[in-house]
């Protein structure tokens, strides 16, 4: 046995037998014990919420602007793209009701958008992409954010991986002509990967979209007010 | 004194070791073990949560009664979860991205009210604090040897994402065993997780029996080895 060493366990008034007007004091006593232990727990993840928040909020701030930065380098815009946001309702395109839209501007012209398309055609789920398009409708890059794909097979998406996400870099709707946005399996121009197909085939289809919404739209992606930022921290 | 102490520290690493012989804590131990890095990261926010939770249960133990210790138990480690992995945001940001879901699932890791049932809650603080960091450090071996084995037949490297947990120097720890490794998928998927702590139990039950054997028998003994 792994606890022959313990002490006995303190003995409690409970253990002995109690008449009624007892019982009623002991499970008064044990609600109110309860309830101090809840209080006592939730100021302790209060103050903690309370002392790391900020540094949290400042954490997914940077990570986010590495990701923009990659994209769409700091010396080709003037502004602060995570403040000069705005949202979409695409939801056939984006894959959630609302999606943000991170504008770069060099001397109040337009340079590029940082879409955040989430394609649900994965293998195993979801996969969240973040594309970025330059004015004249070419991409800037494109990187996956997040997703559930078989490791070794369908995570050849992340750049950490491989440069695989790297072929769609200068590419537009023209080029490749639009009959050939898709996998090279399916008659296009994308690799797909040994063993997984799926996985790129919703890459290449994500990406496309964005590039068809933003060529419709460019004009209001980048005329709409930016929103406050405060409230997401 | 000393001798109660070196019992709970060995329990805690080898003969009681939650991982390999309590079985505890499985899931996470399964689904994060993946990489040598991941495990630790895993092991030592679970230590932490062991640490702080046997002491505060052991410092209550004289005022909780036996019917709502449970609940009390349950309140004291879903706060000190949630404050782990609120820390572990703001200072580690991007090891706390890589164990995900893993972080606030220790709540469901047995080992933890485990360990606050059966010692904390009958043993004064500082046992009941080393009990805790003993427990804590033998299940985060576990979560490293299983680890480094899946990401070195998995995939062919060790130290595979130090720099999320020891910041840029870390990138040159990464040892890999050549870019043309093929990899083996099966080490990295659920399916390796199983086989690869399966032969660590019975690596462990290899060296118990060599250890209990009485040392005038260990030659002749050997023939007749364990399968």
């Amino acid at each position: 046995m792994p606890d022959q060493q313990t002490t006995q366990l303190p003995v409690s008034p409970s253990a002995v037998p109690r008449r009624r007007g007892a019982n009623t004091v002991a499970v008064l006593i044990s609600g109110v014990l309860l309830g101090l232990f809840g209080v006592l727990g939730a100021g302790l993840v209060g103050i903690s919420h309370d002392g790391t928040a900020e540094r949290i909020a400042a954490n997914q701030r940077e990570a986010l602007l590495q990701q923009l930065r990659v994209l769409v380098p700091a010396d080709a815009i003037d502004n602060d793209m995570l403040s000069d946001v705005t949202e979409v309702a695409a939801p056939e395109q984006f894959g959630a009701p609302l999606t943000r839209v991170y504008r770069g501007r060099r001397a109040g012209q337009p340079v590029a958008v940082v879409l955040s398309p989430v394609v649900t055609q994965g293998y195993s789920g979801s996969i969240a992409l973040i594309v970025a398009i330059l004015a004249d409708g070419r991409l800037a890059g494109v990187r996956v954010l997040a997703h559930h794909e078989t490791p070794g097979l369908g995570d050849k998406i992340e750049i950490e991986r491989t440069d695989w996400v790297l072929g769609f870099d200068g590419r537009a709707l023209g080029d490749p002509p639009l009959s050939a946005w898709k996998v090279k399996r399916d008659g296009g121009v994308f690799d797909q990967f040994t063993g997984a197909t799926v996985t790129p085939r919703a890459v290449v289809r994500g990406v496309k979209g964005a590039l068809e919404y933003f060529n419709e739209h460019a004009e209001q992606l980048f005329a709409a007010p930016a929103i406050e930022e405060a409230a997401h921290g | 004194m000393a001798d109660g102490y070196r019992q709970i520290v060995t329990d805690g690493l080898w003969h009681n070791n939650q991982g390999l012989v309590a079985l505890l804590g499985l899931c996470p131990l399964l689904a994060v073990s993946n990489t040598l890095v991941n495990g630790l990261g895993l092991g030592l926010a679970t230590t932490a949560v062991l640490a702080l939770s046997n002491v505060s249960v052991s410092l209550i133990r004289n005022w909780v009664r036996p019917e709502i210790r449970l609940p009390v138990f349950v309140l004291i480690i879903a706060s000190f979860v949630t404050t782990v992995e609120l820390v572990m945001n703001a200072y580690f940001h991007d090891l706390y991205k890589t164990l995900g879901i893993f972080i606030p699932l220790i709540v469901t890791n047995c080992t933890i009210i485990g360990r606050a049932e059966a010692f904390a809650s009958r043993n004064p603080v500082p046992r009941a604090l080393v009990d805790g960091l003993a427990m804590g450090i033998g299940f985060t071996l576990v979560l490293i040897v299983l680890g480094g084995m899946r990401e070195l037949i998995g995939q062919g490297t060790l130290f595979d994402g130090a720099q999320l947990m020891f910041g840029d120097i870390a990138r040159s720890w990464r040892l890999s065993l050549g870019e043309d490794y093929p990899g083996m998928l099966i080490a990295i998927l659920p399916p390796g997780a199983f086989m690869g702590l399966g032969l660590l139990i019975a690596f462990k039950h290899l060296i118990d029996r060599r250890l209990s054997r009485p040392r005038s028998t260990e030659v002749t003994g050997a023939e007749t080895s364990a399968a």
